[in-house]
């Protein structure tokens, strides 16, 4: 992972709170709208460094609430703790699989908003929540769980197509080659 | 597992959202201001992109359907012409005898000040309800002004930037306004307090209502006034049920908003 591919997360992060802000098709058709930053944080603590992870949070979390009617900075530690728990276990995680993502995914889809929210009700805000949030916590959920799946495919589709790649060197050398005969 | 340098970044990302929390409301709201700068460029383009797709499909309508289409609207512009002229006639007759009766009670209305706004963002989290339109600073805006459709009162401007705001829909309990009940004799005074729950923006409450003896589903429900942060007269919508007593001693009901406010595309700014 290099440094052009995390300019990519960070610019794929501003890019989706602005879509979470003006495209609502999603909103109509289910009643929530999806939050694209715990997907881009499970990407990137799977594939980046605590730094990138950090960054990442930061200016997702304050462009999220910037354009919301959140506090300033609610969402940043939430999507940074989330992170940083899948990274702390990432040698352990079968991160290939297709499975392993879409749960990861919507683990992280389900625990920020819950965060944010405990965040926000202990500073005295008072957001609309009723019976109605479970139904928009399960949606959430799934549908963070496919835009992870969705994130691993179409970055790692980018860092294929955008850096080189070092040729994988076969053991075999011909100064090396033992020629056998008769004599 | 995690190392030093991983807990060294957490410390980090904590201080900076603890220093953020802890800023004074002003200096949050300036900074999200700041932020939500950033974004400008985007609405702009998004904003430049669906007037184009909106000419493309003017250029490809009939011109004889575009020639029965302002036949109706030249019909139409005409009867709103006369009723303005009615409402004006009746808004001075109004002011006549407000001045023979030297009516000081309240400050006297006058002609509402209207501005066209066209909304370009909602709110990204699930537990708020609030908007974005494309009117700022620059263009006189101001905390607290009326937003409306012409179906009836939506909210009211919350946070001002230089050529953006945010509207605090009406069922935000950011956004409280006063209503009144019209029932045949007095009008029962309340609170529009907040909404019934985030998937169902078409329902509010109206509470601290003292008497419901009067109140039955389907009155109309407009802005009272009181307080003045909003002007009276606005409609808000209809009350959906029989009032009921809640454990305080006051009565609240649901009101069915007139707005749709899930199908915002243009409002309208009172201004002051």
């Amino acid at each position: 992972m290099n440094l052009l591919n995390s300019i990519l997360i960070i610019l794929a992060s501003l890019i989706g709170v602005y879509m979470e802000c003006t495209f609502n098709g999603f909103r109509h058709l289910f009643g929530a709208q999806l939050d694209v930053l715990p997907p881009l944080m499970v990407y990137a603590a799977l594939r980046t460094n605590p730094a990138i992870m950090a960054i990442l949070a930061v200016t997702g979390g304050l462009c999220f609430d910037s354009l919301s009617a959140n506090l300033l900075g609610v969402s940043t530690l939430p999507l940074y703790l989330v992170s940083l728990a899948v990274y702390s276990r990432r040698g352990l995680i079968l991160q290939e699989q297709f499975y392993a993502r879409f749960v990861l995914g919507a683990a992280a889809s389900a625990i920020v908003p819950v965060l944010s929210l405990l965040l926000l009700l202990s500073t005295r805000q008072s957001p609309i929540i009723g019976w109605g949030s479970l139904w928009q916590w399960v949606v959430m959920g799934v549908g963070g769980g496919l835009m992870t799946v969705a994130c691993f495919w179409i970055f790692d589709w980018l860092n294929g197509a955008l850096n080189y790649h070092p040729v994988a060197q076969s053991s075999f050398r011909q100064d090396r080659e033992i020629a056998r005969g008769r004599n | 597992m995690l190392k030093k340098p991983h807990y060294i970044a957490f410390g980090l990302v904590g201080l900076v959202t603890l220093i953020v929390l802890s800023l004074p409301q002003h200096t949050a709201g300036q900074i999200k201001l700041a932020i939500g700068g950033l974004f400008l460029p985007l609405f702009g383009l998004s904003k430049s992109s669906q007037q184009l797709i909106r000419e493309a499909g003017n250029a490809v309508v009939p011109r004889s359907e575009l020639i029965r289409q302002n036949g109706v609207l030249h019909q139409s512009n005409e009867v709103y012409r006369l009723r303005a002229m009615q409402a004006e006639a009746v808004f001075r007759e109004n002011e006549h005898l407000r001045q023979l009766l030297s009516w000081r009670q309240g400050t006297p209305q006058s002609l509402w000040n209207l501005k066209l706004a066209r909304v370009v963002g909602q709110d990204p989290a699930n537990w708020w309800h609030t908007i974005q339109i494309d009117l700022g600073s620059r263009d006189g805006m101001q905390t607290n002004l009326t937003v409306l459709v012409p179906e009836g009162f939506v909210g009211r401007i919350s946070a001002v930037g230089l050529t953006t705001s945010q509207v605090a829909l009406i069922g935000n309990p950011n956004c409280k306004v006063s209503a009144i009940v019209a029932s045949d004799k007095t009008g029962e005074i309340g609170v529009i307090t907040g909404g019934t729950g985030p998937l169902d923006s078409s329902l509010v409450t109206l509470s601290y209502l003292s008497n419901t003896n009067n109140l039955k589903p389907g009155q109309i429900v407009r802005t009272s006034g009181e307080g003045g942060l909003t002007r009276g007269g606005i409609a808000i919508g209809q009350t959906a049920e029989n009032a009921r007593t809640v454990e305080l001693g006051y009565a609240e009901v649901r009101v069915k908003l007139s707005a749709n406010l899930n199908s915002l595309e243009e409002v309208w700014v009172l201004m002051p």
